[in-house]
This record gives C-alpha cells, sequence and structure tokens, in this order.
C-alpha cells in the first residue's frame, strides 16, 4: 500500500442543516485497497458523511477528492467510478434478479457481452444461478443484502460505500457478507463501510470513529487498542463516543 | 449509448408497472367506468321539470294548455290546484319546479284584448328554473298558436316565426359534449396521478437514490418517467373512442390521427407536471395534496363543464394558461366538427409548447444532489 495511492481524500468536509452541523470538518484520507471502517453512534453523521463523497449531497464547505474527482464539482464523475449501497434496501423489489443487474450494469454504460460475463461471474460466487427469474422482494433477506452489493460493485468501480451493509442480518450470512467484502478488497477495490457491529470493525485496515459530527479517532483496531489499553473494538468505541451529546 | 440506457429504465418502468397489483387494473378499468356510466349521469339536460298549475279559467283552452304541458318530453305536471298558496306548498316540498298560474277568464281575455299567464319558477337550481320556465312558456305558445289557428285568427306576423337548427349536435344531446370532455377527464387524473405516485413510491422505498448515485443523465431518467404515459394516453383514448361509438354511436368526425397527437403532447403535459409535483414532494400525501389542486383548476376552468366564454374576463384571461384548455377545445373540435388540423395549428402549437416546457421542468427540478 503505497501512500501516494488516495483513493479518497477528505479535507474539512462540512454539512450545515439550518442551525445543525452534522459533518464537523472532517478530515482523513483512505487508500487504495484499503478496507476502511466508518464508525460513529447514530446521528453522529456518518450516513451525511457517505452520501458527500458519494455525491447524493452537496458539502456546505470543505473539499474532497474521490477517485481523484472532486465532489463538488465532478460529481457525475465520481458516481462513474464508484458503487454505493444504501442503509435501505434499493434494488428494484418488483423486478427479478436478472433484470435488476441488466439495468445498473447497463446505466453504468456496459455492454451486452460484459454484463453477461459479469452476471455469470456474479450468479456463480453468490450461488444465485436458481434464482436469476426470481423477483427480487420474494429473496431472503441475507440474499438482499449480498445481492445489493454484487449489484453495487458490478461495473468494477474503484470505491465502494457501504452504509451498513448488515443490518437486521443473522451472524452467519454477515460472515459471508463480509468474505465478499474481502474478496473485493483483494481485487483492489477500496471499501468504505459504516457498521454499527464492532467485532467487523476489527475486519477493517483502519477505522475511524465519529462523535458528533467530527471523527476523534482514526488508526487501525490494533493501534486503536493499544492506545486506549484495552482488549475489545468494543471498548474503545466506549470510550471515544462517552462523551457524545448528539441522540438519534 | 443514451438510447440503451433509455431503453433500459423504459423496460424498469413497464416491468414495475405491469406487476403493480393495481395500476394496470385502474389504467383499464376507470376507462371503461367512467365512458360507460358517467355520459349518462353526468347531463346538464333539464328533463323532469315539475310544473303546478293554478288554473283559474277552467276553460278548454286552459285544459289544453295543461295537457299539452303533460306531452311535453322535458315537463311533467305536478297537480293541477285551485289556489296560489296551495301551489307554492309543492315548490317548497321539492315537488315541482314552476309555477303556471291562468288567470280567470282566460280564454275569453285572449280573444278581446289580451291576457297574460304567470309563470314563476324555483331558482335554487339556477339552470333548471330558468330552463324550466321557458320550456313552460314555449309549451304555452305553442298551444295558443294552434288554438288561433283554429279559431282563424293568426295574429304572428310570418316574418317572426323562426326555424332553429343546430349544428355538430343536431339533436342538442349534452352526452355528445360530454363524451370528448369525458376522456379529457380521464387523461388528466390517469397520467398526472400515476406518475406522480411512481416517482414518490421510488422516493419513499429509497431505490431513488440507488438511481441517483450512478451516472444516468438525469433527462433521461425523466424521460423514462414520462414516455410510458404516452402509451397510456393512447390506450385511454382508445378505450373512450371505441366506447363513444359502440355505447353511445359517436364518431370523430375529424381525423383520428390528429387526436391522437394531441393526446400524445397533453399526456407529456400532465406527465411533466406529475413529476415536477413529484420532484417537490417527499410523502405520497404531500404530492396527492397538490395535485389535486391543479387538477380542480384544470377541470373546473378549462372549459370543460363550463363554457368558458360565461366565465368572467379575468378568468378567461387566466384559462389560456391551463393547458386542458387547447386539448379540449382540439378533441371538440375535432370530435363534433371534424374541423381539420390546418385550422388548429394554434391550439396544436401552445399545447406542443406546454409540452415541451413541461417536461423541461420536470427535468429541470429533477435533483440527483440534495
Amino acid at each position: 500500500m503505497k501512500k501516494c495511492d488516495k483513493v479518497i481524500s477528505v479535507k474539512d468536509l462540512t454539512k450545515k442543516f439550518g442551525n445543525f452541523t452534522a459533518v464537523d470538518h472532517i478530515t482523513f484520507d483512505v487508500q487504495k485497497g484499503e478496507i476502511f471502517g466508518f464508525l460513529g453512534a447514530n446521528g453522529a453523521g456518518k450516513t451525511t458523511a457517505m452520501k458527500m463523497l458519494c455525491g447524493l449531497s452537496r458539502p456546505s464547505s470543505g473539499s474532497a477528492t474521490v477517485a481523484n474527482y472532486d465532489i463538488s464539482t465532478q460529481g457525475e464523475e465520481v458516481k462513474r467510478h464508484i458503487g454505493y449501497m444504501s442503509q435501505k434496501f434499493s434494488l428494484y423489489e418488483g423486478l427479478r434478479v436478472d433484470e435488476n443487474i441488466k439495468l445498473f450494469s447497463t446505466i453504468y454504460g456496459m455492454t451486452d457481452d460484459m454484463i453477461k460475463s459479469a452476471s455469470d461471474r456474479l450468479y456463480k460466487s453468490l450461488n444465485m444461478e436458481g434464482m436469476k427469474k426470481t423477483l427480487v422482494k420474494d429473496l431472503p433477506v441475507g440474499w438482499k443484502q449480498k445481492l445489493a452489493f454484487a449489484v453495487s460493485t458490478i461495473h468494477n468501480p474503484e470505491v465502494v460505500f457501504l452504509d451498513e451493509p448488515t443490518g437486521g442480518v443473522d451472524p452467519v450470512t454477515r460472515r459471508k457478507f463480509w468474505e465478499l467484502i474481502y474478496k473485493a478488497s483483494e481485487e483492489g477495490m477500496t471499501v468504505f463501510v459504516t457498521t454499527h457491529y464492532l467485532d467487523e470493525a476489527e475486519y477493517c485496515n483502519r477505522v475511524s470513529i465519529m462523535v458528533d459530527g467530527k471523527i476523534s479517532a482514526l488508526d487501525s483496531p490494533k493501534a486503536l487498542k493499544e492506545k486506549f489499553n484495552v482488549a475489545t473494538m468494543d471498548e474503545v468505541f466506549r470510550i471515544v463516543a462517552k462523551d457524545a451529546i448528539r441522540e438519534d | 449509448m443514451k438510447i440503451r440506457i433509455l431503453k433500459a429504465l423504459l423496460c424498469k418502468e413497464i416491468a414495475l408497472m405491469r406487476r403493480n397489483p393495481i395500476i394496470p387494473k385502474m389504467i383499464v378499468a376507470m376507462p371503461l367506468m367512467v365512458m360507460l356510466v358517467l355520459p349518462l349521469v353526468a347531463n346538464l339536460d333539464v328533463r323532469n321539470v315539475g310544473v303546478t298549475i293554478v288554473d283559474n279559467d277552467r276553460s278548454q283552452l286552459s285544459r289544453r294548455i295543461i295537457y299539452d304541458i303533460q306531452m311535453a318530453t322535458s315537463l311533467t305536471v305536478t297537480k293541477v290546484c285551485d289556489t296560489h298558496n296551495e301551489a307554492m306548498l309543492t315548490v317548497e316540498n321539492g315537488k315541482a319546479d314552476v309555477i303556471l298560474t291562468i288567470p280567470p277568464d282566460y280564454s275569453k281575455l285572449l280573444l278581446s284584448g289580451g291576457s297574460k299567464v304567470d309563470i314563476e319558477a324555483n331558482g335554487v337550481n339556477a339552470t333548471k328554473g330558468m330552463l324550466g320556465a321557458n320550456y313552460v312558456a314555449q309549451s304555452v305558445a305553442g298551444t295558443l298558436k294552434q288554438w288561433r289557428e283554429e279559431m282563424g285568427v293568426d295574429l304572428t306576423p310570418e316574418t317572426e316565426k323562426v326555424s332553429v337548427l343546430n349544428k355538430y349536435n343536431p339533436t342538442l344531446n349534452f352526452r355528445n359534449y360530454m363524451i370528448p370532455a369525458l376522456m379529457v377527464v380521464l387523461l388528466i387524473i390517469i397520467c398526472g396521478f400515476v406518475p406522480t405516485l411512481n416517482l414518490v413510491n421510488e422516493k419513499e422505498t429509497g431505490t431513488i437514490e440507488a438511481m441517483n448515485v450512478t451516472p444516468v443523465s438525469r433527462f433521461i431518467f425523466v424521460l423514462s418517467k414520462l414516455i410510458p404515459f404516452w402509451v397510456v394516453g393512447l390506450f385511454v383514448i382508445t378505450v373512450g373512442m371505441l366506447i363513444g361509438r359502440l355505447v353511445y354511436g359517436l364518431t370523430p368526425h375529424g381525423n383520428i390521427l390528429a387526436i391522437y397527437c394531441a393526446t400524445i403532447l397533453f399526456s407529456l403535459v400532465m406527465s411533466g407536471l406529475g413529476v415536477a409535483i413529484a420532484n417537490n414532494s417527499s410523502t405520497m400525501l404531500q404530492s396527492i395534496f397538490v395535485m389535486f389542486a391543479f387538477i380542480m383548476v384544470f377541470q373546473l376552468m378549462s372549459g370543460l363543464f363550463t363554457p368558458i366564454r360565461s366565465m368572467p374576463e379575468w378568468a378567461q384571461c387566466v384559462t389560456y394558461a391551463i393547458p386542458p384548455r387547447y386539448y379540449i377545445e382540439i378533441m371538440r373540435s375535432i370530435y363534433l366538427k371534424g374541423t381539420p388540423v390546418s385550422e388548429l395549428w394554434q391550439p396544436y402549437t401552445i399545447l406542443f409548447i406546454f409540452a415541451v416546457s413541461f417536461s423541461i421542468i420536470a427535468a429541470m427540478t429533477y435533483k440527483k444532489q440534495s
């Protein structure tokens, strides 16, 4: 991992809603191929920050580049090079699995041949060959999450943003989901993930902890545990987030 | 490339619409219901006017007047009374709309010098009162004319005899006026509401976010929301025309292609408006409420039910800004008069301008970034 390979570079990024500062001058970098954990209590501003990086929300001040494109001026270019999986399941429930894949990959400008080989690979890796023609609303939650991840990375983006991807998913499926994340990361994709499960934070190369719109801690899980002299990320989180004022 | 993306988005819209448990049924059932039932019900023709007669004359002539009223198509004799008070009672309890008072010795006075009958109408329902009184007056005049001819005195000079010929709707059937209007109502409702609810639904379920995070151009995305309603609009109009023909025997006198062309433009106007409203609403409730406000004005101020020329002047000016006004004008002209398109270039042009600008507004108000 070279220092110069910054995929995400954030400087003083701020988002205000009226008098409320949801994200307050955050600054950090994410390296290529890294799994970057973005932790924080409810209402700390994680989703808002992520939405700014994805070009869904306009920053109030500060700047950031994602995949070398400026999020303020080149929003649409950023979108071409990222994948995003929202907190809310957001594939079309009324479309079949193959129809969802076709729709999103066409939007990313993939040709029919590319779509075919990408979706064959996807079905195989997810073991979904028998479900191509199933309506997405009829899939179990775990499958839906895996499919949403696969669709958000179908165009092989440089960065994928995952907003609480494993919310409401059982431990076994969670484990499998993280295997997908590792695989993507091994293939060189940068993964930017928010989560409330602190065991998942241990899987990340580095984590940041947001408290009341600011980043209060940022390092590898190992370094953070050493710094606070505790055994688990859970304890790290408790110590860092204990002064949080905001509540959901 | 862009065409491919548009095609993929259209496939998505069509698949979702087709699989929706309610929308396709509504698109079929609503035109059927409206076209089969409403032309029979929504009728401004005044029929069954109840007439109470105070007959103070009790002559052969007065009995003839009563008989002729009884025979007239739109009039019914509710009661023949002796006193005016008694007659008023029938109006007050809603049984009669018009009172005809025949004065004592009417037939004698009429021959010697002249006398007048008295017609009073209940004005609570202004149209019914006015027309009812008119019908009674006509009926009485008819009886008198005949009676005079029989008696050998024709007092009406030849020049005053008028013969009326109603063009384009020869039987003055209100239904013929309403059928094109009802199709417009259907289009306003279906092509206005469905795209609005469709887009707000994407906001509520969160799928819009998945779209906004892709590089899809907002013009293409909005187009994919508008185009399906050309098809829906054409379908609705086709159903309307078929029922108009099969059930009511009303066939368009003009070019059907011209009707379809205007329909595409108008469905674009309505769905563009719908998308623009959806862009500015975050919940279905909000969007429905706003859409209703527009639909109210569109229906009542566009000349659908009440002629624009009888509106106050300021309101007539406002109607120029109401797109359905032009569509209705085109529909009625082609349907009832068979007007050629060349004479309707003005409403077509204006409708076209509205269609383009509403589509642009729909695309401009669609924000991929908040």
